[in-house]
């Protein structure tokens, strides 16, 4: 009996798989044409990191404190500043990432007061060169203005 | 006289080959795109408008690569396996009546003309592992001809009933029997003809089609992701290429076998629409839609189970319906 079962049982089975198969073949398509199309990444995707733009004055936040250079455990940060006169505080010349030890741990983030680096969107960072990977963050700032 | 018959022939040539390589190119594609939609993708798209030019791309990057001889192989035979698995399909066309008179020769003996021609190239595919002196080629031929002997005979079987039933082997003549609508085709015969089982015979034989032409889910023979390409390991660039074509023709042949036994060829469904070449080749392409689908629905089959399935279901289900057909034949 369990000759006929089987055989009956897994010839139903088939009809049934390709009844969904079918269906699927009418569904509508999912597929994102990359290079030609881009996905739009949610607001939680944690890319390298980024100045924020102030949006009063346009430029950076950074009271240049070193701490994110501090917190940051691989060392890729670079923080730099001077004094000016006339100017409170000191001012940011130097800000570089480099990407290539960077392990998107969060900590310069979290450990910025005035809230002036945050992560950035971008996800499609491929290259042959390792030179590109080291960001200078300032520069990246100015293009975004 | 000889020249008519000079031009006849060399139309049927070419019109055969021509048929053979298109199609063998555009199912290709077809199976790409068919494989895509399944799996809610869009295949390929980026060479010509749907990626109609894709077989022509694919074409030229394999005739550009090396035809590369290893060391050690039997080289004739490593050269003739690809021609003797695609001459053979070709062949097998040249008996297939597309419409009432759309046929390269109306031979008596078609069916058997057909079946001889499908035993050639499984010999294709064992010398082409044979001689290519590799361990997992053999291993892989060795393969391919248990599983090609385990299902020739269930095919053959449900052939025999309805070589007894329609008592002739020329296939135009197995279609005319089939004519004056879907009722009287060999899958759903309603008349006193042909037995009862023939929708068992049909399911029989598609699964050993499918099973002959290497296709999935019983595609260990050539199993890509893991035996890479089985007894073919060793073939470059066209060779390769050939092996693959002479593939799709099997299918093609396999597909239009299944519409003149079972689906009644170039007959229409309903008595008064005008029986033409059109309804033959729309069951054709039906029939290859559903190896498609039924490709990119299974997964592979292990390999006792494809044996399994064809000694202990398939032959004694079509020596059962061989029985029937005697006796339903002796009967009525």
């Amino acid at each position: 009996m369990a000759y006929f079962s089987e055989l009956f049982t897994g010839t139903r089975s088939l009809f049934i798989g390709m009844g969904i198969t079918l269906r699927e073949f009418f569904n509508t398509k999912v597929t994102l044409q990359y290079p030609h199309e881009y996905v739009k990444m949610t607001p939680r995707f944690r890319g390298h990191i980024e100045l924020v733009k102030d949006a009063e004055t346009g430029l950076t936040k950074c009271i240049v404190c070193g701490m994110c250079q501090k917190a940051c455990p691989s060392g890729c940060i670079t923080v730099e500043g001077e004094k000016r006169e006339g100017v409170k505080g000191k001012v940011l010349t130097v800000y570089t990432l480099d990407f290539t030890k960077c392990s998107l741990c969060g900590m310069c983030v979290e450990s910025c007061k005035p809230g002036a680096i945050d992560f950035s969107k971008d996800f499609n960072l491929a290259s042959t060169r390792r030179s590109d990977f080291v960001y200078d963050l300032i520069k990246r700032l100015e293009e975004k203005n | 006289m000889i020249t008519a018959e000079l031009i006849r022939l060399l139309a049927f040539l070419v019109g055969v080959i021509a048929f053979a390589a298109l199609n063998a190119a555009y199912l290709v594609w077809a199976e790409r795109k068919g494989a895509a939609f399944f799996q809610r993708r869009t295949g390929p798209k980026e060479v010509g408008p749907h990626g109609l030019l894709q077989p022509l791309a694919d074409g030229v990057k394999l005739m550009t690569k090396q035809l590369l001889v290893p060391d050690g192989v039997d080289p004739v035979l490593f050269k003739i396996a690809p021609i003797m698995l695609l001459v053979p399909a070709i062949m097998s066309f040249v008996a297939i009546p597309f419409g009432e008179t759309l046929a390269a020769r109306h031979i008596d003996l078609g069916l058997l003309m057909i079946f001889a021609f499908a035993s050639v190239n499984v010999l294709g595919l064992l010398i082409g592992g044979w001689g290519s002196a590799n361990k997992y080629a053999v291993i892989a031929s060795a393969r391919v001809v248990s599983q090609n002997v385990a299902y020739e005979i269930p095919m053959l079987l449900t052939a025999i009933a309805l070589v007894m039933a329609t008592n002739t082997m020329n296939l135009n003549e197995i279609i005319i029997q089939q004519g004056g609508g879907i009722w009287n085709w060999n899958i759903i015969r309603l008349t006193w003809a042909a037995s009862p089982l023939t929708p068992v015979a049909f399911l029989i034989f598609f699964t050993c089609m499918l099973a002959e032409t290497n296709r999935a889910p019983f595609d260990m023979a050539e199993a890509e992701s893991e035996l890479v390409a089985g007894t073919f390991t060793e073939y470059p660039g066209m060779g390769f290429g050939v092996f693959f074509m002479g593939e799709y023709a099997n299918i093609v042949i396999g597909a239009c076998l299944v519409t003149i036994l079972f689906l009644g060829g170039w007959q229409s469904p309903l008595p008064f629409l005008p029986n033409s070449v059109v309804w033959f080749l729309m069951k054709m392409y039906a029939i290859i839609f559903t190896v498609i689908w039924i490709r990119w629905t299974f997964p592979r089959t292990q390999f006792y189970a494809l044996l399994n399935l064809s000694w202990k279901y398939l032959i004694p289900i079509s020596l059962l319906n061989l029985i029937v057909t005697a006796g339903w034949l002796k009967v009525f």
